[in-house]
């Protein structure tokens, strides 16, 4: 049989079966179980209406239990256990030996600089996006290409830009946009421009960002406004944590800033870029940024047109510059949304799987978590290593677990 | 004022121009890829593909006919004909300088006559006509050298199409990948869809303990990363007989589409007019019948652009299928592990890739353009709440 008419029976089948159970069973409560009719029709109405919303939610209360809730719970004792050994306890062994791999250690480094580099650079030229596309006439028809690569697939992109990163020999007309670009440098003004001055500006803005969260976040502590701020207990450690992270990621960039003015760049050699190390990092991330800028604009784009207009002409009467406007008066508004959208990008990041798969496997020292665990489940056959890598995607899943549902139950009250 | 207005007339000049280059920076991978897929692997390999839309300058090395196709005027022995055609080049091309030999490729203007002493003598005129003439007959089984620099027009074709589409190649073919990756889509996009609509209205407007429970959990499963769900499922699915095939990935995509269509969903239920619900009620309705005549009809919105995501998001799919779905015959291949199994091993045929990526990304984006007020509803009511 052709597969296209397999797929179209079982399309049938499959959805005539959902709608069919629906159906027949709210027949059968109604007609045969607790009929409305008869001396108990009063009762049997009450009845059946106690039985119809487990009817209804059934196939999904079955299907989210089996396919997520279960897993959780099933994969961390899977973590625990040794699959060689007959699925013996073996308590965390799995994750000391994970520890002791230093491809895990790699991939956790990754992780984490993309936990940063991504949500960061996809929400800033989001709300970069939104902001220039909300003013002018033909905003609509930009933003709708700037989102047009949330329709590709990540392995779709994966080729895209290896198209974009793809290296000839020096003898060669460059086939790859960036060693084109690369090749067209040699150590000139444009040169230092755009390679040295344009970074360092971007890496200097980062650096004052990271300074200004550590003053954001040590205010309270050091001027003692914790007591007035209703800040409780718990936020101390909190924003200790978040400034010595910041701390650290203001050292990185002025590190960088610094080595990249004393680094001797290799103008005229066409760059296999996808293996340098460390950097290579950054060639995939620009992929997952390419993906996501167009989600955060798009979400921003709305939040800033639901910016009361009043608040902004007052702040023209007053004699704001549109700069002031728009970080004075427009971001402080939208700063919930904002904080969304990092989320959101946050938990693609995590998961982030087929760009490193399709375009280095990892290789180069561009491992992550993800494909880590792909690589120990079904190339190593190590079930256990591999559920433990999975649980510590879980683990770094959980403060945004924990923060929608609470902010949900918020919402409900 | 007018300080204001003036400079906000100066500032809109940046922005579209700010705007237009972002656009460009955006939209230029793409194209790269799209406009690729309609080279040959020659024109892919020597030159950029952004050189492909202008007229290119090419130097070729091409032979003149073979001497057994000579003729004889009087007694000259002549062989003549196109140059480009004789190698199989496009006509199109225009030559600038050429020469007879690989250390002088630009000693001659066209219509010039170059003497190659016992070989004879050669006059090539722009369009590639050539005539070669010699006193002497012609020997050899190849024709002569000619080194020509030339001017190529822009040119496509569709070939790669072809070979990725209609070919039937093993390796290359995309046909069979692309009906799989069909079957694997529409059922795994309708059959969340109808499941989580009942629960959804179960959970909007229904009264029962435990609903706030039950909110809150499809919330936290919101997150849970379906990197945990593989091996639990696997085993799960071999060991009830499911094994690898259609029927576990369209479970798994269900699954893991759920939490969001349940969110999203009820979301927009819980926002209809309470008024029509009630009035249903009291006429009699049962709650099937309030659900299949009014709540359906009136969340086509929610239900549209539920439908977006999950199309996109199994149409695009690698991992889901590559667990539940790829066995070790690969006759259920979907496109984007084709794509990656390319990558492997045509990964310097950038046609192939290129076209075959095409592809894979041509449905979701006409869904996108086509769909897209309903997309970006759902991204909203799902993320600014």
């Amino acid at each position: 049989m052709h597969p296209a008419v397999q797929g179209l029976i079982t399309i049938i089948v499959g959805v005539g079966g959902c709608v069919g159970y629906f159906y027949l069973s709210n027949q059968f409560l109604d007609k045969v179980l607790f009929p409305p009719r008869g001396p108990n029709a009063g009762r049997n109405i009450n009845r059946a209406n106690q039985i119809r919303p487990w009817l209804f939610l059934f196939p999904a209360i079955f299907a989210l239990g089996l396919y997520l809730a279960y897993p959780v719970f099933e994969t961390l004792r899977l973590s625990l256990t040794d699959r060689d050994a007959g699925g013996a306890f073996v308590g965390l062994d799995n994750y000391s030996q994970m520890a002791s791999e230093p491809k895990f250690w790699e991939a956790m480094k990754n992780n984490m600089l993309w936990l940063i580099v991504v949500p960061a650079a996809s929400t800033a030229f989001g709300l970069l996006a939104a902001q220039l596309t909300d003013r002018i006439s033909w905003g609509n028809i930009a933003k709708s290409l700037i989102f047009m690569p949330m329709a590709i697939s990540f392995v779709g992109a994966s080729v895209i830009f290896k198209l974009v990163y793809d290296t000839r020999p020096v003898d060669q007309d460059q086939i790859g946009v960036l060693n084109a670009f690369w090749l067209s440098f040699d150590g000139g003004a444009l040169a230092v421009l755009f390679l040295r001055l344009l970074p360092a500006t971007i890496l200097l803005a980062f650096a004052a960002f990271m300074l200004y969260g550590i003053y954001v976040s040590l205010r309270p502590l050091l001027w003692g406004e914790a007591e007035r701020g209703g800040g409780s207990w718990w936020t101390m450690p909190l924003r200790v944590v978040v400034a010595l992270g910041s701390g650290w990621l203001f050292w990185l960039s002025v590190k960088s800033i610094f080595n990249l003015f004393t680094v001797s760049m290799p103008y005229g050699e066409p760059q296999t870029w996808l293996t340098v190390p460390f950097w290579n990092n950054f060639f995939l991330m620009v992929v997952l940024i390419w993906i996501q800028t167009g989600f955060a604009m798009v979400i921003l784009s709305a939040a800033l047109r639901g910016i009361p207009e009043e608040t902004i002409e007052a702040a023209i009467i007053d004699g704001a510059n549109p700069f002031d406007i728009f970080f004075k008066i427009k971001i402080p508004q939208i700063m919930g949304t904002i904080v969304v959208v990092w989320t959101t990008i946050t938990l693609v990041v995590l998961k982030i799987f087929d760009i490193v798969f399709a375009m280095t496997n990892g290789q180069w020292e561009t491992q992550v978590l993800a494909n880590y665990m792909y690589d120990k489940l079904f190339r190593a056959n190590d079930w256990g290593v591999g559920s433990a890598s999975a649980i510590v995607i879980m683990l770094l899943v959980t403060p945004i677990l924990v923060w929608n549902v609470y902010n949900a139950r918020k919402e409900m009250r | 004022m007018s300080s204001i207005a003036g400079k906000k007339s100066g500032l809109t000049w940046v922005v579209h121009i700010s705007v237009i280059a972002l656009v460009l920076l955006w939209l230029f991978p793409t194209v790269g890829l799209f406009v690729s897929s309609f080279r040959t692997a020659d024109q892919i390999s020597t030159s950029g593909w952004w050189k492909a839309l202008f007229t290119q300058e090419q130097n070729l090395v091409l032979r003149t006919a073979a001497p057994e196709t000579q003729r004889q005027e009087g007694a000259l022995y002549v062989i003549d004909g196109n140059i480009f055609a004789d190698n199989e080049e496009s006509t199109n091309a225009t030559i600038t300088v050429w020469g007879v030999s690989s250390r002088a490729i630009a000693d001659y203007e066209p219509g010039d006559t170059a003497d190659m002493g016992d070989d004879g003598r050669i006059t090539l005129e722009a369009n590639g006509d050539y005539r070669l003439e010699n006193d002497a007959e012609f020997s050899g089984r190849r024709g002569e050298r000619v080194f020509v620099t030339a001017q190529t027009p822009p040119q496509f074709t569709l070939a790669n199409y072809e070979q990725v589409l209609f070919s039937g190649s093993t390796t290359d073919s995309m046909a069979k990948a692309f009906f799989n990756t069909l079957t694997v889509t529409i059922p795994a996009t309708i059959i969340p869809i109808v499941v989580a609509a009942f629960a959804a209205y179960a959970l909007a407007w229904m009264r029962f303990p435990g609903r706030a429970l039950l909110i809150a959990a499809v919330v936290a499963l919101l997150v849970v990363p379906l990197q945990l769900a593989l091996i639990p499922l696997l085993r799960l699915h071999l060991g009830i007989g499911i094994g690898k095939g259609y029927l576990g990935v369209w479970l798994a995509h269900t699954g893991f589409g759920l939490p969001l269509a349940v969110y999203l969903l009820r979301n927009y239920m819980v926002g209809l007019p309470r008024d029509i619900i009630e009035n249903a009620k009291v006429d009699g309705a049962t709650d099937f019948q309030i659900f299949t005549r009014i709540i359906l009809p009136l969340s086509f919105p929610a239900l549209a652009s539920f439908a977006i995501f999950q199309f996109l998001w199994t149409w695009n799919d690698l991992l889901v299928a590559k667990v539940f779905l790829i066995d070790a015959t690969g006759e259920t291949t979907v496109m984007t592990n084709q794509i990656v199994e390319l990558l492997g091993t045509r990964g310097g045929n950038w046609e192939i890739l290129a076209t075959a990526a095409f592809v894979s990304i041509a449905v979701p984006l006409i869904v996108f353009f086509v769909m897209q007020r309903y997309l970006v509803r759902g991204l909203l009511a799902g993320s600014v709440k």
